[in-house]
């Protein structure tokens, strides 16, 4: 274990830095690449989003060690609250994902209070069921949600620093805006990682119990990276709204939660990059599987057994393994 | 007016039974192996395909007998297979592999059965009404809320005066030591995710004739069903049977009143309670954790 580390923190520069340059690289060129593998642009803005809520749901569930199942819900509230604000009161679409993020990120920090001495399997049961209220509210608040039919009568608006103004009406434009949230939410989740708290976590992760005596305050630490994941998962959750131009009940579903846990255990959830590899193979294959059959269920269940019993470390755990071993 | 509130008890405590009957096939699984199982609603609709496959050869009496028998038999095939494996695991495994069983189980449903409403036909007699004034009372319901009653008191019969009720319990609060003990843990948990999947399979026989049986009939059971696992304290079985019957008889009760907050309101009794008394009505502080 302590080879590993040391062979991880005493890789060359450049080898360190050619995996994230290549990442950089093909999310900034895939409007360019994609259509050629038959793909649409549309596809890689959905992997982007998803791609920013498994990681942001990761800092709670790889590096703090603390499951939620109810991770859509927050997701959902950004894309309702997006859509709300943008429909009734202002045309701004930056204040749309600000009031997106900030109502699904202090919903977090309201359930996050109730939960936050449930541990395991208990308080992954009570995100599940918390998450489900607002399934219920956006399902039967017809006039103000759109109940079932989901949310519609918005669009994203051009955006205006001063005198320069951003249309993004466009699909790739729109990647582009998406990408350039996304890259400074992932650098933030990065920045917290790395600081002292984000080492804490791991601390908490590892035991629990040591860290307690150690005088950290566990629970409080557990809150604040459920809340923090909260706010990156909802800012997710603005941008598809956006993305759509829509926003959909099921996109508050415990369902949709399932698939962010699935994202980041496919992908690696010791890993940073892993969610949002986790996010772009499930994105594509369950494109792919939908349009191909109408039995996607059986197809996408599969994919979760398969997982969880063949492969639970994940891509980037068993690449990381076989390179180490 | 009466009649009205009558009627709307009496439907609160027939869906709260089902909730009960849901919720404390998933808590004993819950309690003894650690594992949320999210196939729960589907283990019901099997029960009441299975119903609908036998009735016509074994009668409406004896498919009530059989296909919960037959559900519970599946579920033991399906525990030795894949679910055993993730006991004793990071419990994200656990949910995600019964999230996609339940995602599997439900399309196989809808492949084998189709995606519209069956039914099955039930004899004469529970058709009929009690009375004229109590027209919505149908020996049906009295026959449902009674064979719910008596699997109840069966099961806690069981658990309280039998050897592997015993072992079931103490599994619960200390299984390291009841293997300790030399007793076959691996036997018990398989036993016991049969028995729970055995209490989805009969409510799903008695469902077919108050909700319809579609593929996805069990998936509005499952998420009462976790709330009045939490409601009632996870860990305590008794917990589970009051709070399934609080929420069915409050949901039941609000959409009488306001019927679009019927589903909510079980929400605010969970929020309720803890915000109260956070581990339940009836929980143990310290289970699961």
């Amino acid at each position: 274990m302590t080879a590993t580390i040391l062979a991880a923190t005493q890789r060359p520069a450049q080898r360190r830095w050619l995996p994230l340059a290549a990442i950089w690289l093909a999310l900034i060129a895939a409007p360019f690449w994609l259509p050629l593998l038959g793909g649409y642009t549309a596809l890689a803005g959905k992997v982007l989003v998803f791609g920013l809520a498994a990681m942001g749901l990761n800092l709670l569930l790889g590096f703090t060690g603390v499951l939620s199942f109810g991770h859509a819900a927050y997701f959902g509230l950004g894309a309702y609250g997006a859509g709300l604000m943008l429909k009734y009161v202002t045309d701004s679409t930056l204040l749309g994902v600000l009031a997106g993020t900030l109502l699904g990120g202090f919903a977090g920090m309201l359930f996050g209070l109730l939960i936050v001495r449930r541990r395991g399997v208990y308080f992954a049961m009570c995100t599940i069921a918390f998450g489900q209220i607002f399934y219920y509210i956006a399902y039967s608040w017809n006039d103000f949600t759109g109940g079932f039919d989901g949310l519609r009568g918005f669009h994203r608006e051009p955006i205006g620093f001063g005198p320069l103004t951003f249309d993004i009406a466009d699909g790739t434009k729109f990647y582009y805006f998406a990408l350039v949230v996304f890259a400074i939410a992932v650098g933030l989740i990065g920045l917290i990682l790395k600081s002292p708290f984000g080492r804490t976590l791991r601390a908490i992760r590892e035991n629990e119990r040591r860290a307690r005596f150690l005088g950290i305050p566990v629970e409080r630490h557990i809150w604040l990276s459920f809340s923090i994941s909260c706010f990156f998962t909802a800012l997710a959750g603005t941008l598809y709204a956006l993305l759509n131009n829509f926003a959909d009940p099921l996109t508050l579903h415990y369902s949709l939660s399932g698939y962010f846990v699935i994202m980041v255990v496919m992908g690696g959830m010791r890993a940073f990059w892993g969610p949002l590899l986790g996010a772009a193979v499930f994105v594509v294959l369950q494109d792919y599987i939908s349009s191909m059959t109408v039995n996607w269920m059986s197809f996408i269940g599969l994919i979760f057994m398969l997982v969880v019993l063949f492969f639970p470390r994940g891509l980037l755990g068993m690449l990381r393994r076989r390179s180490a071993g | 007016m009466i009649e009205l509130i009558l009627f709307n008890l009496t439907n609160g405590l027939i869906i709260g039974a089902f909730y009960v009957l849901m919720a404390l096939g998933l808590s004993l699984i819950l309690n003894l192996s650690n594992v949320i199982n999210f196939a729960h609603g589907n283990f019901l609709a099997l029960g009441g395909y299975l119903a609908f496959m036998l009735a016509p050869v074994t009668g409406y009496w004896g498919a009530l007998l059989i296909s919960p028998l037959l559900a519970a038999a599946i579920g033991v095939v399906l525990e030795r297979l894949m679910i055993h494996r993730v006991y004793g695991r990071d419990p994200v495994y656990s949910l995600l592999l019964t999230f996609g069983l339940a995602f599997v189980m439900q399309d196989a449903a809808r492949w084998y059965w189709g995606p519209n409403p069956l039914q099955i036909d039930m004899p004469d007699v529970l058709k009929a009404s009690l009375s004229s004034s109590l027209f919505f009372i149908t020996w049906y319901r009295v026959f449902m809320v009674a064979i719910v009653v008596a699997t109840v008191v069966g099961l806690f019969a069981f658990l309280r005066y039998t050897r592997v009720g015993l072992r079931i319990r103490a599994g619960t609060l200390d299984l390291e030591t009841v293997a300790a003990l030399g007793v076959n843990v691996k036997l018990l948990r398989t036993f016991n995710f049969g028995l729970g999947c055995l209490l989805a399979g009969l409510s799903g026989v008695l469902a077919t004739g108050q909700l319809g049986l579609n593929p996805n009939m069990g998936d509005d059971l499952l998420m009462p069903s976790f709330i009045a696992i939490i409601v009632g304290g996870v860990g305590s079985l008794a917990g589970t049977l009051f709070g399934g019957l609080l929420i069915g008889v409050a949901a039941a009760v609000t959409a009488a009143v306001y019927p679009a907050g019927s589903e909510v309101v079980i929400f605010v009794i969970l929020l309720l309670v803890m915000l109260i008394r956070p581990r339940g009505l009836m929980g143990e502080e310290g289970m699961l954790s």
